[in-house]
């Protein structure tokens, strides 16, 4: 079906193709993909709030959320801008642990969450994607401090999902009863993006 | 747009691209013309994937600024080679006229302009980050034909290079600012430069920004592209400076620096 590009052999490594989902090439490095500036603020005014769609919030700043139960997550993260990148170590609070919490303080959650960072940036996920240990606001990266570049102080990691889901300098989830667009999700990327589907785009199946 | 419009929007297709031309344009960029069949349009900014097959049935893909203007009716790619590229390789390299491949486009809907979207236009590029700011400043060319309307859209472009030689669309940029008095280009060599070079040598800095760009009171509309330490330099000091970070777009391509 697909047209033969005359000359073209490729260079894939056949060890991790059943690692790489399709359309995806493996990169050591850790590129940078951000539609603006890099937000960076003082760690004393960051805070991280979970938002029910009861109106309730819970509220974690710096001190307090870095003391929470950590997770750690060795994981592949895959760029629907085609760079996939293997055996990626990451550390922060899981949602599982942040949603347990903010249930104590009344919050009540729904099926929809929508991310919502610094300088803008915002991003929609189902609540299902994030619990069960499959989601975290990581704020480690290689054991060290997560670089602002990359997100830094805190950002979302949705691994199994395109890595424009895992949000940059996130500062609230807030609970929606039904699914909205976020930033990319609102110019033409699919509103779920499950790279093994290959859903990069508005309208890919 | 909506969740529930996203499911009645059809796919962007894969569609057949013929090369009808190809240009070198320095010594590790070349110019791909394509005629894509059923061609839907682009805005300045866009992007395509390009998909490659062997004969043995792997593919793989890559995104790639479209450089021309919606006006002309040839998709212009430029693309770098890079050092062990398997694609640019590839496309620089073993790619000719009367070729065809696969691509998937006009995609991205936020690094964008139309005329329409107004000026002042401030455009920062590093390297092969002028693509796609090089089809905002064709289409603000095509678009606005009378001097008149081209002063009410004024631009400027601040283009950091490694050496002359590396500067892409050298001469059209050139023509086009000498046939454009609105249009200032400036241009920074940061490693090679001339020895009779008279111009900035050295990376894009705040000091170069505030000297060559609009003063924030100006509300430019604020494009930057480049590799990532570039544009990362480049968009934390025009915050610094005033420039609201809502006003500034950018696409950053490669590694975070060291």
């Amino acid at each position: 079906m697909a047209l033969i590009s005359r000359g073209f052999r490729g260079r894939r490594d056949t060890t991790k193709t059943d690692r790489l989902p399709p359309g995806q090439y493996e990169t050591r490095d850790f590129p940078v993909l951000s539609a603006g500036p890099t937000p960076r603020n003082p760690i004393a005014q960051w805070a991280l709030t979970l938002r029910g769609i009861n109106g309730q919030s819970a509220t974690w700043n710096w001190q307090e959320f870095t003391a929470l139960p950590r997770l750690q997550l060795k994981t592949d993260i895959h760029c629907v801008t085609k760079w996939s990148k293997f055996d990626t170590n990451w550390e922060g609070v899981s949602i599982d642990a942040l949603l347990e919490e903010a249930a104590r303080r009344g919050v009540e959650p729904a099926s929809y969450v929508m991310a919502i960072c610094d300088g803008g940036y915002t991003t929609n996920v189902p609540l299902a994607d994030l619990t069960g240990g499959k989601a975290m606001v990581a704020f480690i990266y290689d054991g060290k401090p997560l670089d602002p570049e990359h997100g830094g102080p805190a950002r979302l990691l949705v691994p199994h999902l395109y890595f424009w889901k895992s949000a940059k300098w996130v500062r609230e989830l807030r609970f929606m009863a039904s699914d909205r667009a976020g930033f990319w999700e609102s110019v033409g990327y699919h509103i779920y993006g499950d790279p093994w589907r290959e859903q990069r785009y508005t309208g890919d199946p | 747009m909506t969740a529930s419009s996203g499911l009645t929007t059809p796919r962007i297709a894969w569609r057949v691209a013929t090369v009808r031309a190809v240009r070198q344009e320095t010594t590790r960029t070349r110019t791909l013309f394509l005629d894509v069949l059923g061609w839907p349009g682009h805005l300045a900014g866009q992007h395509v994937d390009v998909r490659l097959t062997a004969a043995d049935g792997y593919q793989t893909q890559r995104s790639y600024s479209i450089a021309s203007p919606p006006e002309e009716k040839l998709i212009a790619l430029t693309v770098e080679e890079l050092e062990d590229g398997e694609v640019s390789s590839y496309l620089c390299s073993e790619l000719r006229q009367g070729d065809e491949l696969e691509l998937r486009g006009p995609i991205g809907g936020y690094f964008v302009w139309r005329v329409p979207d107004g000026g002042p236009l401030l455009l920062v590029a590093g390297g092969s980050g002028i693509v796609p700011l090089m089809a905002m400043l064709r289409h603000r060319a095509a678009a606005l034909a009378e001097r008149t309307a081209r002063q009410a859209v004024p631009a400027r472009l601040l283009y950091s290079s490694r050496s002359f030689d590396d500067v892409i669309y050298r001469d059209e940029l050139e023509r086009m600012a000498s046939n454009d008095d609105s249009l200032r280009i400036v241009h920074t060599i940061t490693r090679d430069a001339p020895s009779d070079w008279t111009g900035a040598r050295r990376r894009i800095d705040r000091a170069m920004l505030e000297e060559i760009g609009w003063p924030p009171s100006d509300e430019p509309r604020i494009f930057v592209c480049g590799p990532t330490p570039m544009v990362e330099a480049a968009a934390s000091a025009l915050v610094e400076t005033g420039h609201a970070a809502d006003r500034i777009r950018t696409e950053r391509f490669g590694p975070t620096g060291s």
